[in-house]
């Protein structure tokens, strides 16, 4: 369903407007203010904190990735117990699943900015391409679903072998990530139907969400050649 | 990315202004109140880590005293009111997870550093008000969590605050305890990791983005970046604590083997775990655990630095080497966490390897001294309860140091390592000093926050008797080590651990006379709250911008204005038009004389 937005106004892409906010922040650095009090570049603003928080939880969650591979690796030569299993096939889907919705994320994004850059005077309908990625997302957590119900049909469970703790305590984990993802895109779709999203707000989504399709990626090569 | 609306202009708003009780007392998202909030937690975990500390003492004085009360405390682990060495256990445990996470890392950094970070930086709040909010209730679940553990059947676990595994991994079977109080404890140490993960996001994204027109980094007072350091140290290694966390639950409740090794008999049974690697918990659980030395001890660092150079009434001698020592002690301490496992049976090679960053660690350390110390010769310091404690820190900082030198060499090390002297040691540097850092954090900013002055004489009396207290407490732990008393223990029954009985007597008293000593603190801190004389905005004379806003503060700090900043925060003793001998941050106004 196609969606018709009025463009802002000329000025508001120009000149962004000064946010009420008074702890908007100009990060420092762009909006040096000598100490002889003269005054320049005051019109530059720093950009909103999801971008830069979004990277700072990344890194949490790297540091947390990291943690469990190397248990991973310590565990698995700790004893003699550790039995390859073969993975659920349906990980190939689950993976292309993943990596197609990144490219349909990527798509909304490139309509919102074709709108803003005033190469679009309309939004060419971002929440249809938002709805497809929410879709997709879900279908990779029940194909994650259901690579545990064929790993259970195989009498592999969470306790049985150290490899199938690791294979379910990774892909679980992972896709509590991913449902924050989803919660994430949700929210992004609620603002573009409230006409108060923000093109922070959406990149800040876009980069956790593509970032979830690297990790799995990683996630995938790690159990495939661990596992 | 660029922050442009696409459909609508309204500008971004942190939050609007609290409008009923819930929203500004207790659900709130205004810094101010959560880093209050913070404070109020850290009280109540440090009282009741006092009195379990003080249970501890008592016991390993006189063994054979009952307790009053301590058998309706505990009716197993005290059956006739005196403590059996599980109860004795369980209690330690207790005790230093209280202090540890619940004192050590939320007083100095979520408290103080929620309270003051954002006003530093000249913002009206934290980018993310409400996870700041859920990191305050989320580290309020975990309190609650682990002080569930006291209420179970199973009671609290014995393992420790490090929860070495097979121990704390297999369940009820290895002790009291291990069962169901295990579990708690992993789950709200869990918990806490989240509530800390948020509060470091917030904190980043405040220094990164969140800072008025004019505040460099150069500019960031030295108390900004210490919670930022602190910040970039939590969210690296509470993100690993937590999954440690998740696969020590794992253990205990779904039968995985992620930390117990096969062949274990317990209590004549044979474990039904295989092939874990119990070395791989403290690995897992080093990775964290030295970094949070440096998250409790350096926002101490900026504190007094900043306590130090308001009341010395000049900059230090050098700021640029304060922080890199910082920024070195961050980077370091994530090399070194090997030297907690020098006795776990490592490779020797794998020894040095840690052994020589740990003695590293040194330099930067022996700078931040030589700057405090060389900054202070010569100075006219004002003398008050802050100051005072400022200075109390540099003294244990410096104390508690030395010993580290001891303990950073694996042959000395071996031997130190299950001994007292470890307990001096690190009770000296990261316990003692950390709060000596809240104590004159608390005494200078105590006014900003309530908006009334405490009493300044009852302040520098609470410092001296707890200096000479605590110094009587914790020196003759080192005496104690090297006389070869281990650690850990409920009584010293062995014929060459009974001469050293009455100085654990002597400790025993110095320590509840410490204890008794924060009454004098409880009480400047309650009467002044309620009856203190009101505090003007500036009481200290202060540059940073938390002195240019009414005492305390309104809700949107700056008064919905835009601070602008001209200077760093280091203005003192130069000569202004007006007679000062400092020069505010958001003073456009220029030293005739420089600084």
């Amino acid at each position: 369903m196609a969606t018709t937005i009025p463009p802002p106004e000329p000025e508001a892409l120009l000149l962004p407007k000064r946010p009420q906010m008074s702890g908007a922040g100009n990060s420092g650095g762009h909006d040096f203010v000598p100490a002889d009090g003269s005054l320049r570049v005051v019109d530059q603003y720093s950009p909103a904190p999801s971008s830069s928080a979004i990277w700072v939880g990344i890194a949490a969650i790297c540091m947390s990735f990291a943690a469990l591979t190397s248990a991973l690796i310590v565990r698995q030569g700790a004893s003699s117990d550790w039995r390859h299993l073969t993975l659920p096939p349906v990980l190939f889907f689950s993976t292309f699943v993943i990596l197609v919705s990144s490219g349909t994320l990527e798509v909304a994004r490139r309509h919102v900015a074709a709108f803003m850059t005033g190469r679009a005077a309309h939004v060419e309908s971002p929440r249809r391409w938002l709805y497809i990625t929410l879709g997709l997302g879900l279908l990779f957590v029940a194909s994650q679903y259901m690579a545990w119900v064929q790993l259970r049909s195989q009498g592999l469970y969470l306790a049985t072998n150290p490899n199938s703790s690791f294979f379910y305590l990774f892909t679980a984990i992972h896709a509590l990530h991913v449902l924050g993802g989803l919660a994430g895109l949700l929210r992004v779709i609620i603002k573009l139907s409230h006409s108060t999203l923000r093109r922070s707000t959406l990149d800040a989504t876009a980069y956790y969400w593509h970032f979830m399709g690297v990790l799995w990626v990683y996630l995938f090569v790690l159990l495939w050649m661990r596992i | 990315m660029h922050d442009k609306p696409i459909v609508s202009t309204a500008p971004a708003v942190v939050h609007g202004p609290p409008t009923t009780f819930i929203s500004k007392h207790v659900f709130s998202l205004d810094h101010k109140v959560i880093g209050k909030q913070y404070y109020a937690l850290a009280l109540a975990a440090v009282l009741t880590g006092m009195v379990l500390s003080w249970l501890m003492r008592i016991h390993l004085g006189w063994n054979d005293l009952a307790i009053p009360g301590l058998q309706a405390f505990s009716p197993n682990g005290a059956p006739s009111g005196v403590m059996t060495p599980e109860l004795y256990l369980r209690i330690m445990t207790m005790h230093a997870t209280f202090m540890v996470f619940f004192v050590l890392t939320t007083a100095p950094f979520a408290a103080f550093g929620n309270f003051f970070l954002p006003i530093q930086v000249g913002a009206e709040d934290m980018p993310f008000p409400h996870f700041n909010m859920m990191s305050f209730w989320t580290t309020f679940v975990a309190f609650c969590v682990l002080v569930s553990a006291f209420f179970t059947s199973d009671g609290p676990p014995l393992s420790g605050w490090t929860a070495y595994a097979p121990l704390s991994a297999i369940g009820k079977d290895a002790g009291p305890g291990q069962g169901t109080g295990q579990v708690l404890w992993a789950a709200a140490i869990g918990i806490f990791c989240i509530g800390q993960l948020l509060g470091a996001l917030n904190f980043i994204s405040t220094v990164l983005d969140m800072r008025c027109k004019g505040m460099t980094l150069k500019r960031l007072p030295v108390t900004a970046w210490a919670w930022f350091i602190t910040s970039c140290m939590g969210l690296t290694a509470f993100a690993v604590l937590m999954p440690a966390t998740i696969l020590l639950i794992l253990d205990h409740v779904a039968g995985t083997s992620f930390f117990i090794a096969s062949g274990l008999v317990i209590n004549d049974q044979l474990v039904p775990h295989s092939g874990g690697s119990t070395l791989l918990w403290q690995h897992l659980f080093w990775f964290f655990g030295h970094p949070e030395v440096y998250i409790a001890i350096v926002p101490g660092m900026g504190i007094i630095t900043h306590v130090l150079i308001t009341n010395m009434r000049r900059p230090m001698v050098s700021m640029k080497a304060i922080l890199y020592s910082m920024w070195a002690l961050a980077f370091l301490s994530y090399m070194v966490y090997g030297h907690h496992m020098f006795v776990s049976g490592m490779n020797p090679f794998s020894s040095l390897v840690f052994s020589f960053p740990t003695l590293m660690i040194t330099i930067p350390s022996t700078v931040l001294v030589l700057i405090w110390i060389g900054s202070l010769y010569g100075s006219r310091i004002r003398i008050n309860a802050a100051s005072l404690f400022a200075l109390g820190f540099i003294s244990m900082f410096v104390t508690g140091g030395v010993s580290g030198f001891f303990l950073a060499q694996p042959s000395i090390d071996i031997m130190l390592h299950a001994t007292y002297f470890v307990v001096g040691h690190f009770h000296m540097v990261m316990g003692v000093a950390a709060i000596f850092g809240i104590f004159s954090g608390t005494y200078f900013w105590f006014p900003k926050m309530t908006g009334r002055m405490m009493n300044d004489t009852l302040g520098k009396a609470h410092f001296w008797l707890t200096f000479i207290g605590t110094y009587c407490t914790f020196m003759p732990f080192h005496y104690l080590g090297w006389a070869a008393n281990v650690r850990r223990y409920s009584a010293f029954t062995d014929d060459y651990l009974k001469p050293l009985i009455p100085l654990h007597q002597f400790i025993t008293v110095a320590a509840l006379f410490t204890g008794a000593v924060q009454l004098i603190f409880l009480y400047n801190l309650v009467h002044s709250l309620l009856r203190g004389p009101a505090a003007p905005a500036n009481p200290w004379e202060g540059t940073s911008l938390e002195w240019i806003m009414p005492s305390p503060p309104p809700w949107n700090n700056f008064g919905g204005k835009d601070p602008v900043v001209y200077h760093d925060a280091d203005q003192y003793g130069v000569k202004t038009a007006s007679g000062a001998d400092y020069i505010m941050q958001n003073s456009p106004e220029s030293s005739p004389t420089g600084c």
